[in-house]
């Protein structure tokens, strides 16, 4: 079956949309390493490319991408949420 | 002797090319209309037309003339002529790429006007291309040739397939004894570190912090907050959201290769590897940077679909992006989105990415060479005197 998200990282609580993922719609990913997947439901319509969250975030939590971190969350964030500029935020600028 | 072979042209000095031009090369601004003035007039040239040298001075100064002297000694490039409005800075480029031993010609503007240069240039011109034309291709090792990467108008695809695709090929490629460049010392912060530990000694480690860490001061002294401008508005609109983000999809273009080296902008590498060279991330001005340092072929990957190409070393672009390789197809020679629905492994497309790649250098044109995209763009350090 063809993936609707992909995630690099056993460890990341973000996956990449690859495709237009529409608002309620259960979704199922897997790890570009191998191992896991998962299965959510969209609380938000993520396009294409975009980031939806694996696990909930809170405010100033670290937000894991390739297996690193790549910014923190400004805000509460659910899973099955979009992840993005509104909502995260880089640690360097 | 490596496993992968194409055909190319050995030049007299030994650097190998996949392409055979006659370039015609202003040495400033002004000249840009006599060199225009000989391609037109004669079939088979490459104009090279730029905005600059004219009053650089310095580093900026020093950085043009190896950018000048860099592209023409190129090993695309067959023969050379050089056009400038006085006598001096013309004949410093002439010579510096005449030290290839490729054939180069000089003619200066002042006392003889466009026209008198334009007819000089024209019948010199005419020669190189006819000496040019006999000149064969050959089996030649991938060992003996520079290729370079870099990505551009990148999103979250370039991240999970473009980039690691380029990162398998890079592997293969530097495994088999050739060279391969990768730069974009702004796009790499956030994954500093880890391009730090792939240096394969401290003092090249060390060199590549103080390379890094200048930009970055650069960029604080100007009291710029490059958050407008990293990510690019083109990166958010694909789903990158941060600049470690995009520096993490940045650097699966290397795979687990480690560094043999760090270079100036423009420098040509001494010895055969992996080199990170000091560039900026726009695509055009790090991509002349690649070539001025002997790349022969490049690998450029997109999400959102940047379209740049370049006058002297063919541009081949990658993309796994669905959108874009539908509705930009004319741009793209790799489609690779089909890793997204994980209907191709990255080593099934690292596979046709290395075949595409040794077709390029064996004369394919690429989809930038057909559209025409030559976009020759110089890098310059600050303001002219």
């Amino acid at each position: 079956m063809k993936p609707q998200f992909l995630f690099h990282d056993n460890k990341d609580n973000v996956g990449v949309a690859v495709v237009e993922v529409k608002v309620g719609e259960k979704i199922t990913g897997s790890c570009l390493e191998g191992g896991k997947q998962l299965t959510l439901e969209a609380k938000e319509t993520i396009p294409l490319g975009h980031k939806v969250a694996l696990t909930p975030m809170k405010k100033g939590d670290s937000v894991i991408e390739y297996g690193v971190t790549i910014g923190h969350a400004t805000q509460p964030v659910a899973a099955g949420q979009h992840v993005h500029t509104h909502n995260i935020k880089s640690d360097r600028w | 002797m490596g496993k992968y072979k194409f055909l190319g042209y050995r030049r007299p000095n030994g650097a190998v090319g996949s392409r055979n031009h006659v370039a015609i090369i202003p040495v400033d601004d002004l000249s840009n209309a006599a060199v225009e003035g000989v391609a037109s007039l004669v079939n088979g040239t490459l104009p090279l037309p730029h905005p600059y040298g004219r009053l650089q001075f310095g580093a900026d100064l020093d950085l043009f003339f190896q950018t000048m002297i860099g592209t023409g000694c190129n090993a695309n490039i067959a023969a050379a002529v050089v056009i400038g409005i006085e006598p001096n800075w013309t004949k410093k480029i002439a010579d510096g790429i005449a030290k290839t031993g490729k054939p180069v010609e000089a003619f200066s503007i002042e006392r003889s006007g466009d026209f008198k240069t334009i007819e000089a240039a024209s019948r010199a011109a005419k020669g190189l291309v006819q000496k040019a034309s006999e000149l064969k291709r050959e089996e030649i090792d991938l060992s003996d040739a520079i290729v370079s990467t870099k990505c551009g108008e990148s999103d979250t695809t370039s991240g999970l397939a473009s980039n690691p695709t380029v990162g398998r090929v890079v592997e293969r490629v530097v495994a088999d004894g050739a060279t391969f460049l990768f730069g974009e010392t702004s796009e790499v912060t956030g994954g500093e570190q880890i391009i730090a530990e792939r240096m394969k000694t401290p003092e090249l480690k060390e060199k590549f912090m103080k390379v890094f860490n200048d930009y970055a001061e650069f960029i604080n002294s100007q009291d710029a907050d490059l958050l407008g401008s990293q990510p690019t508005q083109g990166n958010i609109a694909g789903g990158l959201t941060t600049i470690e983000e995009k520096a993490m999809g940045n650097i699966q273009k290397i795979g687990r290769a480690n560094v043999d080296g760090v270079l100036n902008p423009a420098e040509a590498p001494k010895g055969k590897g992996l080199y990170f060279m000091d560039t900026s991330s726009a695509a055009a001005e790090a991509v002349t940077l690649f070539a001025a340092a002997g790349s022969v072929a490049h690998l450029f990957t997109t999400g959102q679909g940047n379209i740049v190409g370049n006058p002297v070393v063919p541009v081949i672009k990658l993309s796994a992006n669905p959108r874009t390789v539908s509705t930009m197809s004319e741009h793209i020679d790799v489609p690779v989105d089909k890793i997204l629905t994980l209907e191709q492994t990255l080593d099934q497309a690292a596979d046709s990415a290395m075949d595409m790649l040794l077709k390029t250098l064996s004369g394919r044109l690429t989809s930038a060479e057909v559209l025409r995209h030559r976009e020759f763009v110089l890098t310059k350090l600050y303001r002219s005197a």
